[in-house]
């Protein structure tokens, strides 16, 4: 290392003793750190509007179809709806005090609170499958067995569409989370990580609270805005 | 590195904060405000997004650049959302394309497929 750093002099050089985890293009930690954040946020950006496409048709046939949306959305669980509101809440939370354990440089605590927040997630998940089998059951799963009672069936079949559509998209966004989880999981408990550089953590966080977010939309929309309207 | 370190304290109020808004919104959807429901749900929902990327999500703490970004992606939903529902609410579509037009919110949609209601009977003696 110092025969490389006599032969290139310079610029290398000045390198020689920098932080490990500092890539080269950059001059500093914070500014690497910025420049991931920001490209996080950038791609945060494109995920808003791919689930804004979904939100905007589920808006306009809403307002065409006020009656069906009434009817539809009355037969999801709002029991299961709210606890799972909760229990993905709780999993910002334990996301949340993660990324916090990277900043104060406990490496197990990263571990634990990562633990938890895939076990809310996985319960969250279970608790779906419950849903969509429901669905299947009653035949609310649009498609040649679809069947839902009055004359409203094929608005009602528009409203399963786009809750599976929006439901399953979330859920596959949480199931990457977990593939992403569960490599930050084993980079910590490598301890990897340190005060000075956790940038894969709390770019984690940022997807995961992301999630939750759309989550914090899609419960309202789908369970409870039109529940209590009745047409006459 | 730098970055803000939040208490533990505040995500713990911040946790707290989101599951009492949660229990409004649940609490809110079983009274009629009529075409309220909508507006009042959307504005607990905001809320939420708006204490979650605030504090979990650091943009508080976050450079002026970073915040910058979070507010474009709210800025470009926002004209996807805003400007076709303002083309589409102003040209009397209120009710189903096709339909009575114009005529508002709460028109009964029409039995969807004449022909899809007729094949519909058989199936449902088949199950």
């Amino acid at each position: 290392m110092t025969d490389a750093t006599a032969t290139h002099a310079g610029a290398h050089g000045a390198h020689a003793a920098h932080h490990p985890d500092l890539q080269h293009h950059f001059d500093t930690l914070d500014q690497q750190h910025e420049a991931a954040t920001l490209g996080m946020w950038l791609f945060l950006i494109t995920e808003v509007l791919f689930f804004g496409g979904l939100f905007l048709a589920y808006m306009l046939y809403r307002v065409w179809y006020p009656q069906a949306w009434a009817e539809a959305s009355r037969e999801l669980d709002i029991v299961l709806g709210a606890f799972n509101t909760a229990v993905l809440i709780g999993s910002s939370l334990t996301m949340a005090l993660a990324v916090r354990a990277a900043q104060t440089g406990s490496q197990r605590a990263i571990v634990v609170w990562l633990l938890m927040t895939m076990a809310l997630g996985l319960t969250f998940l279970v608790v779906k499958y419950f849903e969509y089998a429901e669905k299947f059951e009653h035949h609310h799963v649009p498609g040649p067995d679809f069947m839902f009672p009055g004359p409203n069936a094929g608005p009602a079949q528009i409203y399963f569409s786009l809750y599976f559509l929006m439901t399953g998209l979330h859920a596959t966004h949480m199931v990457i989370g977990f593939g992403i989880m569960a490599v930050i999981c084993w980079m910590a408990y490598k301890r990897r990580f340190s005060p000075e550089w956790y940038t894969p953590v709390e770019i984690t966080g940022l997807y995961w609270h992301f999630v939750d977010i759309v989550w914090i939309f899609l419960f309202p929309l789908l369970y409870l805005v039109d529940r209590a309207h009745h047409f006459a | 590195m730098a970055g803000h370190i939040s208490p533990k304290s505040t995500y713990y109020a911040i946790f707290a904060a989101l599951m009492v808004g949660t229990a409004i919104t649940v609490a809110v959807a079983f009274v009629n405000l009529g075409s309220f429901n909508f507006p009042v749900a959307i504005g607990i929902a905001i809320t939420k997004a708006t204490l979650v990327i605030l504090f979990f999500m650091h943009a508080k703490y976050s450079s002026r650049l970073t915040k910058l970004f979070v507010g474009t992606a709210f800025f470009f939903l926002a004209i996807l959302l805003g400007l076709t529902m303002t083309d589409v609410l102003s040209r009397g579509l209120k009710t189903y394309p096709g339909g009575a037009g114009g005529s508002g919110y709460g028109v009964p949609a029409p039995p969807p497929r004449t022909t899809g209601a007729a094949s519909e009977a058989p199936r449902e003696g088949a199950h």
